[in-house]
């Protein structure tokens, strides 16, 4: 493998491994806080870059004004969800709410064929970030570019507002102990309908990048909830930059296995996740599980 | 405990079954057939989940392995049945043991989640290994038997191995070692306080509903005539957790209720309309909404109601 291909195996690696922190770490912050393994995030995703298509192919509106329109379509589905259904579940058993959101999963994949049908869709890249940058031995295409920069602007937004700002701290009081924050005055209940309108608007974010680089089928939700598990899980649960790390790692090993081990590209995160949990079971950035 | 009423009236729906193909019905056959296998599966993992807590999300890896196994052993090997099945089983065991090593090793969601890993992994070797497996154009044209050619001896075959599996089941699952299970369950400090190894009493139920499944999956795999690599994804055992849910978990036979209402709900369905997953989601959100024990827990609910024990 010379230099150039390395670098742009590599490139590509981090863009994807970007999109996917996007997408993983909405989910990593709904379990964080609410405890709920939410097994419709990916259908948030699939809704999100399905709505982007519409938004701009079907009524002409810029690239950015889609990814918006998805960001708030999916918060806004998410809010309905959790407080008509969802916030009757906090006291049961992780099993229960697990099985929520996959009857959620069930009705929205559903809802999609009825929506959309059952065509494959692409949606192209943005005016301005179709091109290529040359960095003389090697050119990296721009909207691949462009996800390097969102990612960790993400992050370290999120990282920002969750360790930084008094909302929060809320926040993090309430992954801690919801019935002392609820006795010091704080709405906690408005705290988990926040915290998963926003990992869910997350995932809308994330679906609507990722409409450019991929195919929008459905089933493409089925592989990147999988996929978004596996990063929060390398990573360590409930820990934003296991999440960040768990994505690079994801994203190298896929890059990488395409191009070295082609056989067995779909199978090689699981191998990651194996081998991670069997040496760290609590991911590589996670805390052992208490009780 | 009246055990005798419990085993007057398995003596009863056993013989019931066995007169159905009187009917005549092929349909009604095929879909016994296929209702006894999934109720079978369905009790496997219950052994996991009602008799430990930890939910596997990878139970269809036992499955695939059971029914790959039988079948690479019959058609490619030569092998006769009464050598594959049991081989199948053996092996499907042996892989839920080495797993299960691992996996017990964890609880809650990390348990599910290397489960699924597992799981993934036997999918994506089913996938891989073409020449043995046959790759995603499955494994087709198993060898059967002559014996068992026909669909009616097809089904009394299936029915004694499926009450000879539930059978086997049920005396785990009430043996000194079904309880201590439970102990675990509940309160799995204290069960160690008394001198319980917990991880090996979960690896032992890992393990039995290993080789359960792949008796299941064995099964499966003759009936169909092949194994498909959609029987080791995920979604295999979503569905198989969602019967064992909607049946119930805390009672022997809710499994086998919710395997049977499951399967007979989704074939009538897809005659229907192509929209069975909308069903399922609504089937999915009243047990989680109003139906946390199932259908057994219903029944007992109700009947606790009328004033009736």
């Amino acid at each position: 493998m010379t230099l150039t291909m390395f670098t742009l195996n590599a490139f590509y690696g981090l863009a994807l491994a970007m999109n996917m922190f996007i997408i993983a770490s909405g989910l990593n912050l709904i379990f964080g806080v609410l405890r709920v393994i939410n097994f419709a995030h990916g259908m948030f995703y699939m809704f999100g870059a399905y709505i982007v298509f519409t938004v701009t192919k079907s009524w002409g509106a810029p690239f950015f004004v889609g990814v918006l329109a998805s960001a708030l379509a999916l918060g806004v589905i998410a809010l309905v969800i959790e407080r008509l259904l969802l916030k009757h579940l906090y006291g049961r058993e992780h099993l229960m709410q697990l099985l929520f959101t996959f009857a959620i999963v069930l009705l929205m994949s559903d809802a999609a064929k009825m929506i959309w049908g059952t065509d494959q869709y692409s949606v192209g890249y943005p005016p301005g970030l179709g091109g290529a940058v040359s960095l003389g031995f090697v050119v990296l295409p721009q909207y691949q570019l462009f996800l390097c920069i969102v990612g960790p602007l993400i992050a370290v937004a999120l990282w920002f507002v969750v360790d930084r700002t008094r909302w929060g701290r809320v926040v993090r009081a309430a992954t801690q102990d919801r019935e002392m924050l609820a006795a010091l005055g704080v709405n906690v209940p408005m705290v988990y309908a926040a915290v998963f309108t926003a990992g869910s608007a997350l995932a809308g974010i994330g679906g609507a990048l990722a409409a450019p680089r991929v195919a929008l089928v459905p089933g493409m939700d089925a592989t990147i909830i999988n996929e978004c598990f596996i990063i929060v899980i390398i990573g360590g649960l409930g820990n934003l930059w296991g999440s960040f790390l768990g994505a690079l790692a994801f994203g190298f090993v896929v890059q990488f296995g395409t191009v070295w081990a082609p056989n067995w590209q779909d199978v090689l995160p699981y191998v990651l996740m194996l081998v991670v949990l069997i040496i760290r079971p609590w991911g590589l950035l996670g805390r052992p599980e208490v009780g | 405990m009246p055990q005798s009423r419990y085993l007057i009236a398995s003596a009863i729906v056993i013989l019931l079954l066995a007169l159905l193909p009187l009917s005549g019905s092929r349909y009604a056959i095929d879909l016994t057939t296929e209702v006894l296998i999934y109720a079978l599966f369905a009790l496997s993992l219950n052994v996991l989940i009602g008799f430990t807590g930890n939910i596997s999300f990878g139970h269809a890896a036992y499955f695939a392995i059971g029914g790959y196994g039988c079948a690479i052993l019959l058609t490619t090997y030569n092998w006769p049945l009464a050598a594959s099945l049991p081989a199948a089983v053996v092996l499907a065991g042996l892989v839920a043991a080495v797993v299960g090593y691992f996996c017990v090793r964890l609880t809650q969601i990390y348990f599910a989640m290397l489960t699924l890993a597992f799981a993934m992994l036997v999918w994506g070797v089913a996938f891989k290994w073409k020449e043995v497996t046959g790759g995603d154009d499955g494994f087709t044209g198993i060898k059967m038997p002559e014996l068992l050619t026909s669909p009616v001896a097809y089904f009394y075959f299936t029915l004694a191995m499926v009450t000879v599996g539930v059978a086997a089941l049920w005396v785990i699952c009430h043996s000194a070692f079904g309880l201590t299970l439970v102990a675990v369950r509940e309160n799995s400090v204290r069960a160690g306080f008394i001198g319980i190894d917990t991880r090996r009493m979960r690896w032992a139920a890992f393990t039995v509903a290993g080789a359960f499944g792949g008796l299941a999956g064995a099964l499966f795999g003759m009936y169909h005539r092949g194994m498909y690599i959609e029987n080791a994804f995920w979604t295999e055992s979503a569905n198989v957790l969602i019967m064992v849910l909607l049946g119930g978990i805390y009672s022997f036979i809710g499994p086998i209720i919710g395997a049977a209402v499951l399967h007979l709900l989704q074939t009538f369905t897809n005659q229907y309309t192509p929209y069975w997953p909308t069903v399922l989601g609504l089937i999915l959100l009243v047990i989680v909404m109003v139906l946390p024990d199932g259908l057994i827990g219903l029944v007992s609910r109700v009947r606790a109601r009328w004033g009736r024990a």
